[in-house]
């Protein structure tokens, strides 16, 4: 074997130029696959990151049809009191479940007693939320960012958008009027404790108040609530962790329609960023299609030159009583040799970029978020790269290592 | 018995929708170590005569036996393997593989054909240039050799294997007058010292002068038979 590699890579090396303009090829095909997967990958949990540190959690528990009418923040559709503990109960005993967070969601206009707006509000216990959604303390720019106490009873976050827009600042006092699931209205004076940074889309109106201060403004006294956010240990887990939790969470298979009946949802549900992710993933599987035509292309090119070039030669050898198995192995070590080589040239180049790009991270805005980008060496995408090359190098060498293993010696030999 | 027999050989090509006979009732028997030339114009049938005796090519009707084989319905697999054991091969370009050194090429079959354990290769090719006296040029690649050197070089390839016959279509071509002189004595030297049987297709009178047994050839036929000493004389 050693001596078929020796003899291809000497082969591949008769034409110099022409093997190294086929390798640049593939080791650009390579690197840009790499770079491209990481890049995107950092972007995309870049993004899943902020959503879900900072706001969403890595799942949800509604009531069943909470998510279908969320634009409305219905409040006829929660979970009691008795469902919640079940609900705790069960996610207390899961090891998956890093932590979770009660939440009440509701729309309600803010005042300042010259103007109004409407805003959405999530009532939350701040210890249990910065559990949840980290990041959320460290989006509040001005006012008391503290994980345990950014929102105190009597007290609200409010979004830039607001404060600007209404030319409030920390320690103003507002009013809030909101509407019950009974449909009574009801309003009490807040005083703003921070003010938070914008975060994609909808959530641009959004502001955080202590949890007994909703129960207070809508009149709630059962303890119901209309989700909890979850977080969970290990994010690559996110969709078994969930069907688990399917099983497990009374009501939400539907065994019993007269129990609450409940559904969950991962960030992906919940978020219009996941079709964005999903047509990153997209755009990294073009990329890679592109390299698989690329390698494709330009190894079959190569080799079939290759044995074109070469028919007298593999008269000789035929001649000289090389078994057709041997040709073939020649030629295919040829292919798989230039393949192989070139992608790893490429997994070096692009590991190379993706390290400058690491240390230098860049820094860009996505809608109203600030990005900084630091793409992790992909070893997976790498190691599936340099896979993808050596498989459609020996594909695209069979054809031609075929045709020589296959000629006939005597015809070959005529051959000028 | 003779070491190669072939009965009523006949080769026929088909060449667009016109059937061409290249052989015709081939009828010979040619004996080990001997040094044995067919001779006759072009397109007479030498060339093809060779490539039945080597299985490159399979005859149309009759038989090839070498040793008492019959070689003539081989399969690819089947006629490779016995190639590799039995047969050498001198080309008029010489063929020999540009991308091998001198030693190289002449390792070649051993390696890739016959798998011979490295040391036991070594020797064979130290002692197989020493004789054709490519020994100074063992590191050169082919295109840094004359035509003499790189024939000097495939007859070591060929008879590296210790074949039975080695057949060489015209090998003196391409060379000057010195340099065929020269070559043909080197085979000569290898068939008396290794008792392998030389057999050669060519229009060269110096070839000719060396021959023991001389088939002339013309229009797929045997048309003659000389039996002389060898040298000619």
């Amino acid at each position: 074997m050693i001596n078929i590699l020796k003899i291809a890579w000497r082969n591949l090396f008769r034409y110099t130029r022409r093997t190294l303009l086929t390798a640049s090829l593939i080791v650009f095909g390579v690197a840009l696959v790499i770079v491209f997967g990481g890049i995107g990958n950092s972007f995309k949990d870049g993004i899943v990151g902020i959503l879900t540190n900072s706001n969403l959690g890595d799942l949800q528990i509604h009531k069943k049809g909470y998510v279908g009418s969320i634009d409305n923040l219905p409040l006829d559709l929660t979970i009691p009191e008795a469902g919640r503990i079940k609900i705790e109960s069960i996610l207390n005993k899961n090891a998956a479940i890093k932590d979770y967070s009660k939440r009440i969601r509701f729309g309600a206009v803010i005042s300042n007693f010259v103007q109004s707006t409407n805003m959405r509000l999530t009532a939350v216990y701040p210890g249990d939320e910065s559990q949840v959604c980290p990041d959320l303390p460290k989006r509040i720019k001005d006012g008391d960012s503290n994980p345990d106490t950014f929102v105190k009873p009597g007290s609200i976050v409010i979004p830039l958008n607001i404060a600007n827009g209404m030319k409030l600042k920390t320690g103003d006092e507002v009013v809030l009027v909101a509407t019950n699931k009974e449909g009574s209205v009801n309003g009490m004076t807040f005083k703003i404790s921070g003010i938070s940074e914008n975060i994609l889309g909808p959530q641009g109106k959004d502001g955080y108040m202590h949890m007994e201060d909703a129960f207070s403004l809508l009149r709630i006294e059962g303890g119901e609530i209309t989700e909890i956010a979850v977080k969970i240990n290990d994010f690559s887990r996110l969709r078994k962790t969930t069907r688990e939790l399917k099983h497990a969470l009374p009501g939400i298979a539907g065994a019993s329609p007269d129990k609450p009946f409940l559904e969950i949802h991962t960030w992906e549900d919940l978020s219009p960023f996941s079709s964005i992710a999903r047509i990153v993933t997209l755009l990294i599987m073009v990329v890679r299609v592109v390299l698989v035509s690329i390698v494709l292309i330009s190894i079959l090119n190569v080799m079939m030159m290759s044995v074109y070039e070469r028919i007298g030669e593999i008269g000789t050898i035929a001649s000289l009583g090389t078994l057709p198995g041997k040709i073939l192995m020649l030629f295919l070590a040829e292919g798989l040799s230039l393949g192989f080589f070139s992608a790893l040239a490429g997994g070096i180049l692009g590991t190379g970029i993706l390290a400058v790009l690491a240390v230098i991270k860049p820094q860009f805005t996505f809608g109203m978020m600030e990005l900084s980008l630091a793409p992790q060496i992909p070893m997976g995408e790498i190691i599936v790269s340099i896979a993808i090359v050596v498989v459609i190098s020996t594909l695209a060498s069979l054809q031609p290592a075929l045709k020589a293993a296959k000629m006939e010696p005597v015809e070959a030999l005529r051959h000028v | 018995m003779s070491l190669l027999a072939i009965e009523n050989v006949e080769k026929s090509y088909v060449i667009g929708k016109i059937g061409v006979w290249a052989l015709k009732g081939i009828d010979l028997l040619i004996d080990a170590g001997k040094f044995v030339s067919f001779i006759g114009p072009s397109g007479s049938g030498k060339t093809t005569l060779l490539n039945l005796i080597g299985c490159l090519d399979k005859p149309s009707k009759g038989k090839v036996l070498i040793n008492g084989m019959d070689v003539s319905h081989l399969d690819r697999k089947s006629s490779a393997k016995f190639r590799g054991g039995n047969i050498g091969f001198i080309f008029q370009n010489f063929n020999l593989l540009p991308v091998l050194t001198v030693y190289e090429n002449v390792e070649y079959p051993l390696i890739m054909v016959q798998n011979v354990p490295a040391e036991k290769r070594k020797i064979k090719i130290l002692e197989l240039l020493e004789k054709v006296g490519m020994m100074e040029q063992k590191d050169k690649y082919p295109d840094q050799l004359s035509g003499g050197q790189k024939q000097r070089v495939a007859i070591a390839r060929a008879l590296v294997t210790e074949p039975k016959i080695v057949l060489a279509d015209e090998p003196t071509a391409n060379l000057d007058h010195d340099t065929a002189y020269k070559i043909l004595k080197i085979m000569h030297d290898m068939k008396n010292e290794f008792g392998t049987t030389f057999i050669f297709a060519t229009h060269d009178t110096k070839v000719v002068g060396e021959a023991e047994v001389i088939y002339t050839i013309e229009d797929g036929k045997i048309i003659g038979q000389t039996a002389r000493n060898a040298g000619g004389k």
